[in-house]
Parts: structure tokens; sequence; C-alpha cells
């Protein structure tokens, strides 16, 4: 009360006025800014593009419409197609669902290890959260080129590579789900003598668990996508099938239509799974 | 006036509300107790229209508002302001910012989202919450205050809607005998100066009868008493909460002065060796 006692009321409307008055100016200095560094960006961009954004811009849809209307004009070959290539498609699914296994269990213990007010070893946290970095800045198709060099072509390296990737990417989510955890729960295991491994295991895990499984479900979709491109540089699935297929002027867009049709078949399918398990896991009967 | 004609709200086949029939006269102060499940929620949220009612209908001023849609049913929300047990504020913003929701519905979206209020808007604010005793913390972010400072932001916010009717669910559940007076206070000053109708739901029998002109009692969803507080007996609140001969008033009361020596705790059997 003593700022009252000392200002008045008509103090505190001044200056909380100027506080609002800063603020509105920071917020206008930013818009500008933004705005400004846009276009400056753009005009940069633009002036350093071969073709040219303007010229270009009326061809976009050029080559998605030849290839639709290929695709169209043989498109009784389609549930042929689709078959043929359902067995590449299982590959790329296979390769993406191990590596997303593989890369989840590494990034909840790199997680655990790295979150404030859970880590075991809570000196080493800087350290957990480097190695994280590190396997999050490393393009996943640079790992599987080197692996693909030394343990040759095939779905192993492949697998290697988004794993290694996803443990870095998961890590990091995983970590800000435990900061949002309650600690309350871990204070009364401890309260009764648990283990570090017993209150995470006990306390942590019921909390986090519908988090880990969306993101991880989400990651699964991002690396069938992603081990769908390793197949363009040799690492098999149906990347490796889409590469021939697209090429312009072989005549084959009825397949690289089929091969579309498949990845965005296999997201929705992935997409409904998640909702599902997330609900039933949440719901909790 | 305010009028509730048989009103019932189901969920699934539960009803919580159960034919309720009621007047509430304009600037009555008046407590709503019942223990918890007996519906005393679900009424209040029905009055605002966060649910709608199952059956039955709700006007005030002979207007039908359990009937209003979209634009009307955001003026009635404005005009018949909420008060939560939990407070219901943004934790982030500052005081003054969460004050200023209370016009929320009188001015435009687009300048609202900027954060673009009125200067008068801001001023009205600061004396809102000077008439409270909370000026000091204008600037401060809400979660940096205790419960009972929040509480008294929230019934800010009330007042900066200007409106007919305050709605009170629980507003002193989460708060310590010391705050709860403070806020319990605040409601009656504010009743009395204004002449603003309240509604406030209550569990503590006490409360309801030191700052309530008229209390309402609920049990299984339906009134069970209504009357003024001097009729409120021992029996009759025993009734309300279907308590048998062990119920009394001073074990559940948040009150500072009324405690009286409570009589020994009787052990649970598995700790009574």
């Amino acid at each position: 009360m003593t700022d009252i006692a000392l200002r008045g009321v008509d103090g505190l409307k001044v200056d909380y006025l100027a506080l609002v008055r800063r603020r509105r100016m920071y917020s206008g200095l930013l818009l500008v800014l933004f705005v400004a560094l846009l276009a400056g960006g753009f005009g940069l961009a633009d002036s350093r593009n071969a073709g040219g954004f303007w010229g270009g811009l009326t061809q976009i849809f050029d080559f998605p419409v030849e290839l639709m209307r290929e695709a169209i004009d043989k498109g009784a070959a389609l549930p042929a197609n689709l078959w043929r290539y359902l067995p590449a498609m299982i590959e790329t699914i296979n390769i993406a669902a191990v590596s997303t296994l593989l890369g989840a269990v590494l990034a909840v213990f790199l997680s655990l290890l790295s979150t404030r007010g859970l880590a075991r070893w809570p000196r080493l946290m800087p350290l957990f959260r480097r190695v994280m970095d590190t396997m999050r800045a490393i393009p996943e198709i640079v790992i599987a080129l080197v692996l693909i060099f030394v343990l040759g072509g095939g779905p192993v390296p492949a697998m290697i590579a988004i794993a290694f990737h996803t443990a870095g990417a998961l890590g990091k989510l995983f970590s800000e789900v435990n900061e949002n955890a309650d600690l309350k729960p871990i204070e009364g295991l401890s309260s009764v003598g648990a283990s570090w491994f017993q209150r995470i295991w006990l306390g942590v895990l019921p909390q986090v668990m519908p988090n880990y499984l969306s993101y991880a479900l989400l990651r699964f979709e991002i690396n069938v996508r992603a081990s769908a491109i390793l197949g363009f540089v040799g690492a098999g699935g149906i990347g490796a099938e889409l590469r021939v297929a697209i090429s312009w002027g072989t005549g084959r867009y009825d397949a690289a239509a089929a091969i579309f049709l498949l990845l965005f078949l296999t997201i929705v399918a992935i997409d409904q799974l998640s909702s599902h398990v997330r609900n039933r896991l949440v719901g909790g009967h | 006036m305010l009028k509730i004609l048989k009103v019932t709200r189901r969920f699934g086949k539960k009803i919580a509300v159960d034919g309720v029939d009621i007047e509430i006269g304009d600037g009555q102060m008046v407590g709503i107790i019942g223990r918890s499940g007996a519906g005393k929620s679900t009424l209040l949220r029905m009055i605002n229209r966060l649910i709608d009612p199952t059956e039955g209908a709700i006007s005030y001023a002979d207007r039908e508002v359990s009937a209003l849609r979209g634009a009307a049913l955001r003026a009635w929300q404005r005009d018949c302001a909420m008060i939560f047990q939990q407070f219901n504020l943004v934790p982030r913003l500052d005081v003054v910012s969460n004050v200023l929701h209370g016009v929320l519905n009188r001015r435009s979206t687009l300048s609202t989202v900027f954060s673009l209020y009125p200067t008068e808007d801001i001023h009205t604010a600061i004396d809102i919450l000077d008439r409270l005793g909370i000026a000091d913390h204008a600037a401060k972010r809400v979660e940096a205050l205790s419960g009972g400072q929040q509480q008294r932001v929230a019934i800010a916010r009330a007042l900066m809607q200007d409106p007919k009717v305050i709605l009170a669910d629980e507003p002193i559940a989460s708060l310590d005998p010391m705050n709860a007076q403070i806020v319990m206070d605040t409601l009656r000053r504010i009743h009395d100066e204004d002449g603003r109708m309240i509604v406030c739901n209550l569990h503590t029998l006490d409360t309801a009868r030191r700052y309530c002109d008229r209390v309402v009692g609920m049990r299984d969803g339906a009134i069970v008493f209504d009357g003024v507080p001097d009729e409120l007996t021992t029996s009759v609140a025993r009734q309300i909460y279907g308590a048998g001969e062990s119920f009394s008033e001073a074990s559940t009361s948040t009150s500072i002065e009324v405690l009286e020596p409570i009589r020994e705790p009787v052990r649970e059997p598995a700790y009574a060796v």
C-alpha cells in the first residue's frame, strides 16, 4: 500500500499507461522490421534465382498438370500399379517403423537425462543436450550416404540414419513434455523412498505417455517420407521406384501417380491410427 | 428479476438439476448451499449459459435468456458475470489485462486481439482494482499473486463487465479463512454499494448465514429449502446435507471467530490400534 499512499491511484494509472505505450511501440517496431525483412529478403532471393519468380510463376503447375493428365489417360492401369508398388511401400514403412521405434527408445532415455528436475546426473544435462543437438544437426541423407558407401545399398543404412536423427528430434520434444509433467507425484514417490528409476517409471511415464505416443506417431509419419527420400540415394523401398517413375520423358507418370497415392494413403492411415490410439490411452478405461 | 422455470439438466442418465423453480428479485444477495454434487454449479453455469438446460427456461427482465444464440447470447453473458472457484484468469497476463477482459464483448475483436484498449477502459480497470484494494499489483502477472488476490482480480473482471447479475461459484472454496473473509466482504460491499444481484454458491453454512439475505438449499438437484438465514436451523441443515446426528456446523466452518472447540476426533478404524 506504500506506493498508493505516496503517489495515489493516478500515479499508478500514469505508470501503467506508460508501460502500455512502451509495449505497443515494441510490437509496432517488430511488425515493421518483420515486413521490411520479408520484402528485402524476397528481393534478394528473386534476383539470385536463375529463372526469376514472376516469370516462373505461371509455369508452376505445368509439371503436375502433365503428370495428372498422363495418369488419367492411363487410369485403367492404376490398380495394377498400386499392387505392383505395394511391396516397395511396405519396405519403406518397415524402415520408418523400425527407425522410429529405435529412435524413440533412445529419445526417452536422452530426454529424461536432460530434463531439469528429473535428470539422474544434473551436471551431465548439458552433455546429453549437446548429444541430441548433434543428432538433429546432421542431415539424415548425409549419414545415409556415408553408411551406404561403407555398408552397401539397402534398407539397413537408411534405418540407422533415420533412427539417429529421430532420437535427437524426439529427445528434444520428449524433454519438453517432461518439463510440463507435474512434479507432485514424483515428490510423493520420493517420500516413500523410491529410487530414480522407480520414480521415473511409476511417476513420470504414466503422465507423459500419451504425449510421447502422439509425438512418436507424428515422427513415424515424417520418417515414412524420409525413408522414401532415402530411396532416391539407393536405400531401396518406394523412393527407388519413385526416382525411376518420375524422371522426365520416360512416360511412366501413371506409376508416379500410383506411388503418390500409396504415400498419401499411408499417411492417412497413420494419422487415423494415431488419434485412435491416443484417445484410448487418454481415456484410460 | 431472474426467473428460473422448471429447469432440468441431464448428463447422460444422471440428473444434475431436477425441475428447479425459483425467482430472484433485483438487488438480492442469495446464497445457494448444498453438498458437492447437489447441482449448485450446474445451476449457475446454466444461468450464465456455459451449459444449456435440457428442459425448462431461464429468463431475465422478461427476456428468455435460455433461448439466446450468437451475439445476443454473448451480450447476456456480459450482463451476467461469473466468478469461479479456481479464479479462471489467464495466469501469464498482467492484472490489468485480465481485468480488461471484462470489456471484450463491447470492443471489436481486432482491437482486443492486439491489446489496443481505449485509455478510459484502462483507467476504469485501475479504479476498480483500487476499489478492491489491489491496485498496487496492477502491472504484475496474475500467476505471481496469492489466491485471495487472484479472486479479487476475478471480481474486478466481473465488475469491469458492469453486469446486472453476478454469479459466484464457490468463490472462497480454495481460499484460507482470512482471504475467504476478504473476498466475501468484497462481494457484500459490491452488493450494498452498487445494488447488483448476487447469486453465490457456498458450501459453508455460516458464510451463507452471515452474508446473504436469502438462502436456498439444494439436494440431489432439487431445491429443498428457501428462506431467510434465521430459518436455517441445524435440523434444516441436516436435511439439506443429508447428514445424521453427528453433523456439526463448527466442523465445516471456515470462519475465524465461530470455531468452538471440536470434540475429540473419531479415529478411523484402521489407525485406531
